[in-house]
This record gives C-alpha cells, structure tokens and sequence, in this order.
C-alpha cells in the first residue's frame, strides 16, 4: 500500500501539520494567534540557518540582515512605490539571494570560518543603512501603514486567515527542508561538513554548495521577514541588529544544530520563554540566552530534540552504577 | 581639508585606532592559540573600561583601578576559557566559536544589569588640558593612550621572543601537536592565552573610556572594530593586527572629514565593515599574511 508507506513516512510531518493549522479552530484570541504567527516567521528563518550551520558547517552572523531586506523590501515598495506585496515579496526575496551570493561566493572558497566575519559586517552595514538611509527608510522612526496580504478577495488582515497563510508557507519551507537534508544535495552537504577534502574528491564542488546554501536560507529569510512586517504593519531597525543575528544563531542551537525538527522546536522555546520572562524582568531574557546557548553546546550539543538520548544515557549511567553488573548494561568494550 | 584639519583627524584617529589595535591583538592572541574566533573579545573591552570606572567611584585611585580591572577582566577570560571553552576542546571549532557567541549575548546583558544603560565616564589619566601642535590639539589622553598601546606591543613581543613560555606559546600555535610531544602543556598555553587576551583588550577599554565613556553595549562594535583591523593586518599576524587598528582608526576618521556632506559621522562606523568586506574579497589573507597552502 503505498498510501500507508507515506503516512508511515511522513507521520510526524502530518501530525504536526494537522495540530498546528487547526490551532484557529480552537482560539480566537489574537494574543495565542499573533504568538504562533511569529513562531512561524521565526521558524522560516532558523529553518535556512540550520540548514546552512548544520548541514553546511558555516555560520551566519548576519542573518538578521536578510530577514531585514525581506522586511524593508516589502515595507518600501508596498508604502513607497504602490507595489503589488505579492510582488515586492519576490524581489525582495531576488534581493537577498543576490546579496547573499556575492557575499558568499568570494568568502566560501576560503577554508575556516570567513563567512562568519563577513555576515557579522555585513550585518552592521545593513542596520546603519536602515538608520541612515532616512529619505528611504525614514531611519529610526520606522515605516507604518503596511497594507495586510490579500489574495482576490480573500484579506489575510484576518489573524485567523493570516494563520493559516503564514504556517502554510512555514509547512512548505520545513518540507523542503526535510527533503533537501535527505537528498543528494543534503548528502553532500554534510559531506562537506564533516570530510570536506573527500567530499571534493568524490565530485562535490563543496564551495558552489556551500553558497547555494546559504542563497536558500537568505530567501527563507527574507520571505519571514515579509511575512512579518504585513502581519505588524510597521518596521523599524531595531528589529534588525546584530543581537537579533545572534539570537538566531541561538535558536539553531537550542533546537538541534542540523536538524531540521529541531528548529521547530528552538523556534517555540525562543518565542514562548521571553513571553514567560517578560513577567518577571525583561532584562533577563538575553543573558538567558546566551546562559543557554553555552550550556547547550556544552551539555546537549544536539539541542532540545537530542533530549532523548540525553536522559537514556543518564539513566543508564544512573543504573549502571546502582545495580551492578549483574542486572546493568553489558560494559562497553575499551577502558 | 587644510594640513592642520588633517592633523586632528590623524589624532583622534590614532587614538580609537589603538584601542581596536589592542582589540585586535586580543583576537590573535586566542587565535593563534586554538583556531577559535573570540566574538566575546569587544566585550573584553567594554568589561575592563567599566570594571575601572565602578572600582574609581568605589574610592580607587587611578592607577590602581585601571589595573584592578584589567587583572579582573583577565581572569574573566581564563574562567570563561575553564568553564565553556574547554569542555569543547574535542566538539570542535564551529562550537567553540558558538560558545563565544552566547558569552557575548551573555556579559553584554549581565553588564547592563550590573552597570545600567547609561554611558559612565572616567577622568582622564593626567589632566585634560589640550596640547598644541601647529593649528591642531592633542588630548593628554591620547599619548597615554598610544604610549602604553606601544608599551604592552613591545612587552608582548619580547615575550614571545624572549622568555621560555612566549616561546612554548609560539611553538603551540605552529603546531599544537609536536609542541605537546616536547613537554609543552597545550591546555596551560590556552589559559595563558585568554588570560593575556582579555587583559590587553581590557587594557584598551580602561584607557579609551576616559575619551568616549563607556557602556554596556560598547563591547559588540569595538569587537566588531578590532576583528575588521585583525583580518586587515593579516588574522594571526600580531604585528599587522597593530598595523590593521591604527590604519583603521585613521581611515575612519579622514573617511568622514573628506565626506562632504552633513550627517556623513553616522556612516563612521560603515567604514570599518566595508574594508572588512573588501579585504575579505580581495585579499583575504590580509595586507601582511603570506599566502597559506592547505596540505591535505
């Protein structure tokens, strides 16, 4: 039965799916709602950044910059020039993957982590062109009065129909994701990653790869960074720092670097626990970051969806030394 | 631009031209040691300039404040060099370099709970009245500035060249691995590392603050600063990570005296990223690093 061979095989991609576009069904509340449409927007990007950190080996630190010309991009043209959003969107999003190849290509070629410097700068000038810029991005005032999606007459204004829009297009992204990490071209992603000389040898060319990478995650990016502002109706660049980058870079990590479920999961522990912080001391919620982000390299270098195995060596561990040899686990070869 | 103009935008670029020089240093210190980019390093510097301003206000003189923080700042780095880069020691460079990355997120938000959104101030190493030279002025601070930038470069040197551990440290960062096997403790050459590395780059921010104040969000440019003047200088060359802070802190300073038009000193800090940008491109192993062949 090949229907059932699917669904055995894409179980928990449904399943998730099912739950989470039938959330409206049950809430009304535009707090839950709005929530969830930002997990989605944040889900998009960390999806391209884990693809492109863990399947790639390379880090970002500029990737608040791309999600950045999706939302100026679309915020101009819609408020400025009368551009259909659909359409700002996708140049937009051809802006980035642009940005991103020429930033990538002379950077990538090169061994160790180059691309790291390169979008941390890049990143900078981006956020002082966005404050400086004031004729174009009216600077730190930000721009308001972004027109809502519509499709005909359908008007995603609406935060249920606007749900449904934005986790749609979240679903696909985590499909192509999915897919891409289990293709060829994820294998020899990871290939790169982990043997980049053999990788080379065998006829990957690593450097090409690497840059066709980190173009996908820019347009994920910047399609988020749309999404978002025409569901606020306003930008500003504080949206758009450094920090932001780094908060990213945070979420990949918590999550599970390199996999792909993982960034659903970073995305909802960093969207919900500054929610919950917020009612103690906002303040906090950085230096909680960072606190995790160390504590999970250190700790749980694969992120929340290793948590499994985490507690099953634990455990192990904890009834091996309590039982004995006898009733424990046979010890391992080695010392 | 008059000759004189020019003379001012050469002093003041100097001055914040040695502080990303001590920055930069601070990069290559830990750099050549382990491979690993520091992205904690800027705040190194913004840690040292307000570690002396609260042990100042707390009734220090001085001197002894500025030392109390660069000692403080310095064993900041070792314990975070204990803690969070050493259990990572066989995960690899890309953790190490995330881990840097979360302690940067991490003492620029405790350094705001600690310190406050305000902008805090030091007095000036010696007096603050302005010094002529032909048309232009020089802060006092400013000599202090570049005078004691040059007294850790050549003490730095002569302990690379002169002393027994500058050596071990030298022979570690040619190869870790034939250094461990004459005896050399690698994991000891690290610690010396971060702690040697954030006490310069604290050295920097003790000495800047008295010109441009200091806060707690300072640490992620000035890093940014430095990190563009090491990858100029050549990402390893401590000689051209000198070289890569003072250029930049001049061409910096000229970039926005020559620029004609008003509000032109916002883009101040454009310029640095745009020649980290170019060097990247066009010669990535900076103006003073050899070409480097990979052996497989």
């Amino acid at each position: 039965m090949p229907i059932l061979a699917f669904l055995r095989r894409h179980v928990w991609y449904i399943a998730f799916s099912i739950v989470i576009l039938s959330a409206p069904l049950f809430t009304g509340n535009i707090y839950y709602l709005s929530i969830l449409a930002f997990m989605a927007t944040r889900l998009m990007i960390v999806l391209g950044l884990n693809l492109l950190m863990g399947q790639a080996g390379q880090i970002s630190l500029g990737h608040a910059a791309f999600a950045g010309i999706g939302a100026y991009g679309s915020a101009i043209m819609t408020t400025r020039w009368s551009m259909d959003p659909w359409l700002a969107m996708l140049l937009s999003a051809v802006l980035a993957a642009a940005v991103a190849g020429l930033i990538g290509v002379p950077t990538l070629k090169l061994k160790g982590h180059y691309l790291a410097m390169a979008t941390l700068g890049f990143g900078e000038i981006v956020y002082i062109l966005l404050v400086q810029l004031k004729w174009l991005t009216n600077g730190t005032d930000g721009i308001g009065g972004i027109p809502s999606l519509t499709i005909g007459s359908i008007d995603f204004g609406n935060a249920q129909m606007f749900h449904w829009l934005v986790w749609g297009v979240a679903l696909l992204m985590l499909r192509i994701s999915l897919n891409l990490v289990d293709s060829r071209v994820g294998r020899s992603l990871r290939g790169l990653h982990r043997a980049e000389i053999a990788a080379m040898s065998l006829g990957v060319n690593t450097s090409f790869r690497k840059v066709q990478v980190l173009m996908v995650s820019a347009v994920f990016a910047s399609i988020a960074g749309s999404f978002y502002v025409h569901y606020v109706h306003y930008v500003s660049p504080v949206s758009y720092t450094i920090i932001f980058s780094v908060i990213l870079v945070t979420t990949v990590v918590i999550g599970g670097l390199g996999n792909v479920w993982g960034a659903v999961w970073g995305s909802a522990l960093m969207i919900l626990l500054p929610e919950y912080l917020k009612r103690y001391n906002q303040d906090y919620t950085q230096l909680v970051f960072g606190v995790m982000l160390i504590l999970t390299m250190i700790f749980l270098p694969g992120g929340l969806v290793s948590f499994r195995t985490l507690v099953a060596k634990v455990r192990e561990r904890f009834r091996g030394s309590r039982a004995g040899p006898v009733t424990g686990p046979e010890p391992r070869g080695g010392s | 631009m008059t000759f004189d103009q020019f003379l001012q935008y050469v002093f003041s670029g100097v001055t914040t031209g040695s502080i990303y020089a001590l920055t930069a240093l601070g990069f290559t210190l830990i750099y050549n040691a382990t491979d690993v980019i520091n992205f904690a390093q800027g705040e190194f510097v913004m840690l040292g300039g307000l570690t002396a301003v609260s042990l100042h206000d707390a009734g220090a003189p001085l001197v002894l404040a500025a030392l109390g923080a660069v000692a403080i700042v310095a064993v900041v780095g070792v314990v975070f060099q204990l803690l969070a880069i050493r259990p990572l020691h066989s995960a690899g460079i890309l953790a190490q370099i995330i881990v840097t990355v979360g302690a940067s997120l991490a003492l620029r938000t405790a350094a705001m709970i600690i310190w406050g959104r305000e902008s805090l101030p030091l007095p000036p190493f010696t007096g603050d009245t302005p010094i002529k030279v032909s048309e232009a002025t020089i802060l006092p601070q400013t000599l202090w500035v570049l005078g004691l930038t040059l007294v850790i470069v050549v003490a730095l040197q002569v302990f690379y060249r002169r002393t027994l551990t500058g050596k071990a440290v030298r022979a570690c960062s040619v190869n870790a691995g034939a250094a461990r096997l004459m005896g050399i403790s690698y994991s000891k050459v690290v610690l010396l590392s971060f702690g040697m590395s954030a006490a310069i780059s604290a050295a920097g921010g003790v000495m800047i603050t008295p010109v441009s104040f200091m806060g707690y969000s300072y640490g992620a440019i000035l890093g940014l600063k430095g990190f563009a003047a090491a990858i100029l200088g050549g990402l390893g060359n401590p000689a051209g990570a000198v070289f890569g802070g003072l250029t930049l802190g001049i061409l910096e300073t000229l970039t926005i005296g020559a620029l004609p038009m008003s509000g032109a000193s916002g883009y101040k800090d454009a310029v640095a990223f745009l020649i980290l940008l170019i060097v990247l491109f066009v010669k990535p192993q900076g103006l003073f690093g050899g070409r480097s062949v990979e052996k497989v």
